[in-house]
């Protein structure tokens, strides 16, 4: 694939890039596919006898379980080549090291120590390829006392200092319901990739790359750390707080369990919203007179809007306060979220035909790219899916010797 | 040590506050030519926001702008003005990149449209961040971190596990991660493009959403709407049977037993206690269904346990297991110090700080931040007169109109 991509389209910009994939669960597919979606051929590596996590996890289409039927797995799995492979056995990695020499990239996100003991961890390959980009993301990280810990999403935010600042304001840790670490370390790993890989057209060096979720968590906090250097503050639990800001929170609405955020920055915007609730007495009142004294009693101010707020839908306090000049928008919750007119509009959810798993809503990337052909989404790979395509055309195996390493079970 | 990944970049910061400051950060850190633009009046509003050394507000003393701005060269300029202006576009020619996140149509009264700056460099590559994007029903809409973050999908079930749904609000992540989230995605687009450009010789707009980046957050949480039809409440017991945040003897820790040989090692860990071991915690059915009453007996043996002794503990056993740390805990983290994260910086009006650092380590390349955030105009002299040729004088007389 040099130039032009197998539709004979006008390139994406990462045609003619290959990534041997072996990541699984979340960080590392969320990676691969927004490489693949953007045009680099991502091959994955999988097993049958080991699934990826997701391909097992729920909810599963029509509720019947199956390998190629989680919505988990088909939605960071677009865009992608699938093929099987059974690791421990020495042909399989044989045949893996034949791919990685065709490749440019290799991703894992296995526990640390894994990939060295199947023969193929960063020193190992990148003696067989010199110029390859090689990236391990883990929980911690490849070096340092504590690589070997294991995590997962939950425990990774604990340890970053994110959980310590999620929850109520003064109140215990609670922490982000879902997941939070895992996709920012996909999103951090494809940048990391990017900028290897434009070193690499200037320079022929490959690279490996160490991530740590914990450090892709930490470097987004750095108000919190700077506070504790500058002034030795350990900062606690924020809510929906801000220092500068109130109103600044999450309001009820008409409907069950469903909110409203209003974030005011400056009097302009204090003002319009006060117009907007048609002037409540109270919304003079001395305490409120100024972004100081709301700030010191937002509580307060709190609850008053929330009284003003419970009498609309989150849509109609949207559309009142945006028409205001004042910041608000729904607390989406998933069927908000997935049916969101302007995510519609911008074509950043749609639908796509899985064939095991039906037509459903996908998300694509988060950018838009104004030359450049929009990116041909394909459905994640049904197990095996590629194994013609990787292991005869790619490796150039003939079909009988596909057949024993299939019966012997290194392509499984 | 080899040169830096970016190193052969240019880029202009027109950015404002966090997401496109943090996506020039990302660039300048990796070696990029990072040359902010600032307002002659004020500045960046970070330099507004805290923390502020000592608790004293300074615009060359805020954690926020420092840590946001390292390895950038800065200058003031009034964009505004028609010479300010000319000196941008006198930039943007031999510029490789522009980043911004002004609202939608700012760069148009500015007369800096994409399609204008084209004409006079079609190589240059402009990314743009925003709440929205640049198109659709709520491009206009104006937003903030909270809003984003929840405009996203991700805060409504933020936190999880809440007892009283009415009076438990949704919540935003700790930090501003929408934010950052945007300008890390934003880096990541704008790579893209540079990618792009060795295929096609030419730049293009890049489009950041930062909804949709908080919507990257939910591509494993929106199959259990679009695949099983749920709208899953912030009441859910989703973690229940998997996921432990107790309070110990010094803090918290937070423990991830899933499976069932985690369980059982756990319940080693903890001396085999009858509970553990007996019917109440058999399969991780059970252990969901008991899970509230799990969790305080599971708090009773850890109250007199060290989060470090735990963690420790759980770990040698293979099992999830990690303290929930704080900022301080963070800066004394042996892991995170043998990693050589943290980095040390001396800044003029600050001296030696430590910040956070990349998030990532390159084999073939230092992971030092070397260079601190600049002083408001620091480079005004080294841009115009020693890169764009501007006589020393006129540089004074550009200060005197307002220009710089």
């Amino acid at each position: 694939m040099k130039g032009v991509s197998a539709l004979g389209r006008e390139p994406l910009p990462l045609n003619g890039i290959r990534i041997t994939d072996f990541s699984w669960a979340l960080a590392g597919p969320l990676c691969t596919q927004l490489l693949g979606a953007m045009g680099a051929e991502v091959i994955k590596i999988e097993t049958s006898k080991r699934l990826d996590a997701l391909r097992g996890a729920e909810p599963f289409a029509d509720g019947v379980p199956g390998p190629n039927r989680s919505g988990r797995f088909n939605n960071l799995n677009l865009c992608k080549k699938g093929c099987t492979l059974d690791l421990t056995k020495p042909e399989a990695v044989e045949l893996v090291n034949g791919l990685i020499k065709l490749s440019d990239v290799v991703i894992e996100n296995f526990a640390f120590g894994v990939m060295a003991r199947l023969g193929l961890g960063h020193e190992t390959v990148l003696k067989i390829r010199p110029d390859l980009i090689y990236v391990s993301s883990s929980g911690l990280g490849a070096a340092g006392p504590k690589k070997h810990h294991v995590a997962f999403g939950n425990t990774v935010h604990a340890f970053s200092g994110l959980t310590a600042l999620t929850g109520y304001y003064q109140g215990p840790p609670r922490g982000i319901g879902g997941t939070f670490s895992d996709p920012l370390t996909g999103i951090t790993a494809a940048f990391a990739i990017l900028a290897a890989l434009h070193h690499r057209a200037d320079t022929g060096l490959g690279q490996f790359v160490d991530l740590s979720m914990a450090e892709a968590t930490l470097a987004q906090l750095p108000e919190a750390v700077m506070d504790y250097t500058m002034n030795g503050r350990v900062r606690g639990c924020e809510g929906n707080r801000d220092g500068s800001m109130a109103p600044h929170n999450t309001y009820p609405t008409r409907g069950e369990d469903e909110w409203v955020c209003i974030a005011v920055s400056s009097e302009e915007e204090w003002k319009s919203l006060c117009r907007a609730m048609g002037s409540p007495s109270w919304a003079a009142e001395d305490k409120f007179s100024d972004m100081f004294r709301r700030l010191q009693h937002q509580d307060e101010l709190d609850s008053l809007i929330g009284e003003w707020t419970s009498s609309f839908s989150s849509r109609e306090i949207t559309d009142m306060l945006q028409k205001a000049g004042v910041p608000a928008g729904p607390s989406s919750n998933l069927e908000q979220f997935v049916t969101d007119p302007h995510l519609r509009a911008r074509g950043y959810l749609f639908e796509l035909d899985h064939p095991e798993a039906g037509r459903r809503t996908v998300s694509g990337l988060p950018w838009k790219l104004s030359h450049c052909p929009e990116p041909a989404y394909w459905p994640a790979p049904m197990l095996g899916e590629h194994n013609g395509y990787v292991f005869q055309e790619l490796l150039g195996l003939a079909g009988d010797r596909v057949a024993e390493l299939t019966a012997s079970g290194v392509i499984c | 040590m080899g040169q830096q990944a970016l190193s052969n970049l240019t880029v202009i910061d027109l950015g404002d506050f966090v997401s496109a400051p943090y996506c020039a950060k990302l660039l300048a850190d990796m070696g990029a030519k990072v040359i902010k633009i600032e307002d002659p009046h004020g500045g960046d509003s970070a330099r507004r926001s805290g923390p502020f050394l000592g608790d004293v507000p300074n615009p060359e003393r805020s954690g926020l702008f420092l840590y946001l701005n390292t390895n950038k060269v800065g200058i003031t300029l009034n964009v505004k003005s028609r010479t300010g202006l000319n000196i941008l576009k006198d930039l943007l020619k031999t510029a490789d990149i522009l980043v911004e996140n002004g609202p939608p149509g700012k760069m148009r009264q500015l007369g800096l449209d994409y399609h204008t700056l084209w004409t006079f460099n079609p190589r240059l590559i402009m990314t743009s961040i925003t709440p929205f994007g640049q198109t659709g029903p709520y491009r206009d809409y104006k937003s903030a971190d909270l809003i984003s973050f929840h405009m996203g999908g991700r805060g409504y079930t933020t936190p999880p596990q809440v007892q009283d749904i009415t009076r438990d609000r949704p919540l935003k992540a700790g930090g501003r991660q929408a934010d950052f989230l945007a300008g890390l995605t934003g880096a990541t687009a704008t790579m893209i493009a540079v990618m792009a450009r060795r295929l096609t010789g030419r730049g293009q707009h890049v489009d950041v959403s930062e909804q949709e980046v908080v919507g990257m957050l939910m591509q494993s949480t929106t199959p259990l709407y679009t695949y099983a039809g749920r709208i899953v409440k912030r009441s859910e017991m989703v973690l229940a049977g998997a996921v432990a945040l107790i309070p110990c003897k010094d803090g918290y820790v937070c423990l991830e037993p899933m499976l069932d040989h985690q369980w059982q090692a756990l319940a080693e860990v903890m001396g085999n206690p009858q509970w553990a071991v007996g019917e109440m915690c058999r399969g991780r059915p059970a252990r969901t269904r008991n899970w509230d009453a799990i969790l305080d007996l599971m708090a009773q043996w850890a109250a007199v346990h060290t989060m470090e002794e735990i963690s420790g503990a759980a770990q040698a056993k293979r099992v999830p297991g990690m303290p929930v740390n704080t900022v301080k805990d963070l800066l004394y983290s042996d892991q995170l110090l043998a990693r050589g994260f943290f980095a040390d910086i001396d800044h003029r009006a600050t001296g030696l700080l430590r910040y956070p650092g990349s998030p990532y380590a390159f084999s073939g390349m230092s992971r030092d931040l070397v260079h601190p955030a600049p002083m408001l105009g620091q480079h005004n002299e080294e841009v115009l007169c020693g890169q764009l040729g501007w006589p020393k004088q006129e540089l004074a007389a550009l200060r005197r109109a307002g220009i710089v």
